[in-house]
């Protein structure tokens, strides 16, 4: 028989070995079902994980790897702070709309107005509108004990109903000929979020993921608040004998995460997005999820897992552009690489051992 | 440094790097196509790659086509148009709406490549823009709607209430009651292109309300299915939808993008391109009307098949005074006919609908 | 005026695929797992509950097909969680991911082909539409009154206390997890065999996310289910003959009303537990989180 012994120090040998081995897993079973759907499997996954960093385009699609990426790593990072405390935001994608959508009233209201303070302005209000969007699960849990699983999630719809209320109602932009969807922000340079060095494809929202990555490994490593987090995660019972009060975390964590996603979504509309849309929300706020794990909710993990899915998405593009892979047999193949990811990442918090039966 | 100049030293750089491997003549010519939906919608997307298989077989090896399927709008759209014209096409089509200002952006750097975006109003030099006159076809579909209903109450399924969506709820319904002075139009937004339980329950709405004719401008077979239960007939949307003949499917309303397809590759590949609007209806043969079953009488027949070939020919609009508004104010004159520009921009119903547009 | 009865019958009809994955993800969530793959395994049901219609002909043989495909398109997401023990959110998302590239891939010979009729049971409502009625007093009777009921809600209450009276935790769950994928399947396959009567991809357009709103809406029981996908199901309905009668709605403020109801009724269930310590049917004690038996 075998059976799971957890480890009680991650091995650090194995933390980068595993998602190697879960990616060349990925590459194997992908490439059967490149084989099956009658692709040349090893052209299919050099264009998937290779091209888009070193193909004959590689030029543009290296910075794009940080434009697709950032707001996954952004969100993720927040994510991952309330994760470590058993603190479940599952609701980012709304707080990501509602970031979106409060950043950009600012800009639409100060149109054509060309101050240096309406960027920044939209920054605070973006921040601003994911909080207050992400603190109505946190009051309701502290207050009535609701979960913020469920309340988080249900913010999602309620939010993605009121960009279609955006897209044709109060946003609707007045020269669009009728058509749904706000003015584009990218045209309105006081509110543009441009690629700040020409080629780079760096914009504020990956300056933010950046100092997002910083601050919460320094949050996370070096503050007492990290620990208390950590403590709360691993040990509730103990860490409130200890002084840390529940309440407080459960608002810090839900705060911190969604000021972060909604951040991002405002980043999104101001910069690459460019337009409030009926579809602003595109799913990022669940990627981020997904990304949060694969990097075991550490900020470096987070980095180079959003690295990671933003190179299947772009390589994905590629595989369809140049080998004429339907879009749904890269679908099938990310299915594939998370399966593969969060299934092999039991080896690091567990070693497999033989049972001893007497 | 302003934007401005960004945007100039980028694409300054995009073209130097882009513009060294030129297209020669006896390599074949690479149109990228990108669509918002996937290949199998059934619809909106399965017509627009109809077409772009329609080019490959007018111009056999003198040209290669790709595609990318299921592009969300937005920022995703940007980067993927930009991949078409960095991996060498020359003629792109970006076949919605919402790719409009992402096409836009990329035709900045990319000033040798030709784009071509469906249904926007933005051109430049290398962008043009297409449409087709869909509410020539709902002209046809909304006179054999009137002849047909029994209860002389017809229903109309919107998927969202923008300016094409209005002219062909406004097409039908005048087409409807030149043949039927009694017929009342019964209208339901669905708020989506494309989402089947939803049709459903949009056609049970229309039905239950002793509707017996159902128009659609959303994507499913749904309402068809929902029609063929209650013994209503309806119409095909987008595709033929043929599976659902000879009834409920009594007609359809055909996208035919592949005579525009084929007469733009064919100007690049003879030189002869230029960036202009282009709308056309049931004379170029974009929009098509499927075959009239025999579900409908002989003399309604001719009559829908007068209509368009009137309409195709050029001697009749079908927005032609006079006409009123849904408030009472005069629209267009005896014998006036309406402009492109004042259709462009429809937002409101004509007289005798007396549904609301959602503002 | 519109006819209520009509209307009701008409609701009976557009609830029927969210109650079928709704009451599915009820006994999921009840055995303590949290399985946000819905909307991929009713996918996949409705792909292969489609095909499966058309080549035998027979429409109940496609409904079965549905059940088989989504239990086993779940297998995977229970693997993971049961066996890898990855996390739950992030292998359901990968789940729905999977599942709708999956049936995307395989549904291209199914295009464009229509299903074979069905005719009507009592009132002219599907069969199914009765069957899934049918399975709310069945499934709220496995829950509270049979003996396997009581172990799946202790394992979802409690499973490391399950645990310790013996019973097998990941074999419940990973049952649980099938049943939920197969009640998945068949919801999906009512819309593509019974409403739709085509395949296209992405049919199922977001209804195995309002399957989730409803199980919180129930507060986790199966009485609650049905009211949930009466209440969701409804608001379109309504909303939908509304206009259709002429009245003017304001659409997507109304769209909203069922999630804020399950907000609201969630926070009243959860104040009630908190201060009162009464007993009653809440979110289950482990749901969400990760078993391992260390003995």
């Amino acid at each position: 028989m075998i059976r799971l012994v957890p480890r009680s120090e991650a091995a650090p040998l194995l933390q980068i070995a595993t998602p190697v081995l879960a990616v060349l897993a990925t590459m194997i079973a992908g490439g059967i079902l490149f084989a099956i759907m009658g692709y040349d499997p090893v052209a299919a996954i050099r264009t998937i994980f290779w091209d888009p960093l070193f193909g004959p385009a590689a030029g543009y699609s290296r910075p794009q790897l940080l434009v697709k990426a950032a707001p996954l790593i952004l969100i993720a990072s927040g994510l991952a702070v309330g994760f470590r405390a058993g603190i479940w935001n599952i609701g980012a994608e709304g707080q990501y709309i509602i970031g979106a959508i409060c950043g950009a009233a600012v800009a639409l209201a100060a149109y054509p107005a060309p101050e240096m303070w309406i960027f920044p302005a939209m920054v605070v209000a973006g921040a601003a509108g994911g909080w207050a969007w992400g603190m109505i699960p946190a009051l309701l849990r502290n207050r009535f004990g609701a979960s913020e699983i469920l309340v988080s999630l249900m913010l999602v719809y309620v939010a993605q109903r009121i960009a279609a209320w955006m897209a044709f109602g109060p946003m609707r932009n007045p020269e669009g000929f009728g058509m749904p969807g706000s003015r584009n922000l990218q045209q309105y340079p006081a509110a543009a979020n441009p690629e700040l060095i020409p080629g780079t494809g760096a914009h504020w929202g990956v300056v933010a993921a950046a100092l997002a990555v910083l601050a919460t490994w320094f949050l996370m490593s070096r503050h007492i608040r990290g620990f208390h987090i950590r403590a709360a995660g691993l040990a509730p019972r103990a860490a409130r004998f200890a002084g840390v009060k529940p309440e407080t975390l459960v608002a810090f964590c839900l705060g911190l995460s969604s000021a972060l996603a909604g951040m991002a979504g405002l980043f999104e509309v101001a910069g690459p997005a460019g337009q409030i849309t009926d579809t602003v929300g595109v799913g990022y706020g669940f990627t981020a999820i997904i990304v949060a794990f694969l990097g075991r909710l550490h900020p470096v993990g987070i980095l180079l897992a959003g690295l990671l899915l933003a190179l299947t998405y772009i390589g994905g593009e590629l595989a369809q552009l140049t080998l004429n892979l339907p879009a749904a047999t890269v679908q099938v193949f990310q299915g594939m690489l998370l399966f593969f990811l969060l299934g092999f990442d039991l080896l690091t918090r567990f070693r497999i051992a033989r049972r001893i039966t007497a | 440094m302003n934007r401005r100049q960004l945007i100039a030293s980028v694409a300054a750089l995009t073209t130097i790097s882009l513009a060294a491997p030129t297209w020669a003549q006896d390599e074949p010519l690479k149109v990228g196509f990108i669509y918002v939906g996937p290949v199998g919608d059934g619809g909106w997307t399965y017509q627009h790659d109809l077409a772009r298989k329609a080019v490959e077989a007018e111009f056999g090896d003198r040209v290669e086509t790709t595609f990318i399927e299921s592009v969300p709008e937005g920022a995703d759209a940007e980067r993927a148009i930009t991949q078409l014209a960095l991996a060498g096409n020359k003629l792109i089509f970006t076949t919605s709406f919402g790719f409009m200002d992402a096409t836009v952006n990329v035709a900045k750097k990319f000033p040798n490549v030709k784009f071509e975006h469906a249904t926007g109003y933005k051109r430049a030099d290398n962008v043009a823009t297409y449409d087709a006159r869909f509410y020539e076809g709902r002209a046809v579909i909304g006179t054999i709607a009137g002849r047909m209903t029994k209860s002389n109450k017809i229903g109309y399924i919107g998927s969202f209430p923008i300016p094409e969506v209005i002219q062909g709820i406004n097409s039908s319904f005048i087409h409807a009651r030149k043949v039927n002075p009694d017929v009342e139009m019964r209208v339901v937004w669905a708020y989506s292109w494309f989402d089947p339980a939803k049709e459903a329950d949009a056609a049970a709405a229309l039905l239950a309300e002793g509707v017996d004719v159902i128009l659609q401008h959303t994507d499913s077979t749904a309402p068809l299915a929902k029609a063929q239960e209650a013994g209503a007939i309806g119409f095909g949307q987008a595709s033929d939808m043929a599976a659902f003949a000879p009834s409920p499917r009594v007609s359809s309303i055909i996208d035919n993008w592949a005579p525009y397809y084929i007469k733009r590759v064919g100007q690049v590949l003879d030189g002869s391109w230029t960036s202009e609007a282009t709308w056309a209806g049931i004379g170029d043969g974009e929009v098509v009307i499927g075959e009239i079953t025999e579900a409908v009488p002989a003399e309604v027949k001719a009559e829908a098949e007068a209509l368009r070939d009137k309409i195709g020919a050029g001697e009749y609009h079908p927005f032609t005074g006079p006409l009123n508004k849904a408030d009472g104010s005069v629209w267009l004159a005896e014998g006036q006919v309406a402009t492109d520009k004042e259709l462009s921009g429809m937002n409101f119903f004509v007289e005798g609908i007396t549904a609301t547009i959602p503002k | 005026m519109i006819d209520l009865f009509a209307l009701f019958l008409m609701l009976l009809s557009a609830s029927t695929p969210i109650l079928f994955a709704a009451l599915g993800e009820l006994v999921t969530e009840r055995a303590g797992v949290l399985n946000l793959g819905v909307e991929g395994m009713m996918i996949v049901g409705a792909l292969a509950g489609f095909a499966a219609a058309h080549h035998t002909g027979n429409p109940f043989l496609g409904f079965a097909a549905a059940a088989l495909a989504g239990a086993l398109i779940a297998l995977p997401f229970a693997a993971l969680t049961q066996f890898l023990l990855a996390n739950q959110v992030a292998s359901g998302l990968a789940l729905t991911l999977f599942g709708l590239g999956l049936a995307a891939l395989f549904g291209k010979p199914m295009e464009g082909v229509k299903a074979p009729a069905m005719s009507p049971g009592p009132l002219g409502l599907n069969w199914i539409v009765w069957l899934g009625l049918l399975m709310v007093p069945t499934i709220w009777w496995f829950l509270n009154r049979s003996r396997a009921g009581l172990i799946l809600r202790g394992v979802g209450e409690n499973h490391d206390a399950a645990h310790a009276l013996g019973y097998d935790v990941r074999r419940v769950r990973i049952a649980a997890i099938a049943f939920g994928g197969a009640m998945a399947g068949v919801g999906g396959a009512f819309i593509s065999i019974a409403t739709v009567l085509q395949w296209t991809e992405g049919m199922t357009a977001g209804a195995g996310w309002i399957a989730l709103a409803i199980v919180v809406f129930s507060n986790w029981t199966a009485p609650g289910v049905l009211a949930g996908a009466w209440l969701f199901g409804g608001v379109t309905v309504l909303q939908l003959r509304l206009q259709a009668a002429g009245v003017r709605v304001p659409v997507q403020l109304l769209s909203m009303a069922p999630y804020l109801a399950t907000i609201i009724v969630l926070v009243a269930i959860s104040a009630r537990q908190k201060y009162s310590r009464r007993a009653g049917g809440t979110a289950p004690g482990s749901l969400g989180q990760d078993f391992h038996a260390l003995r």
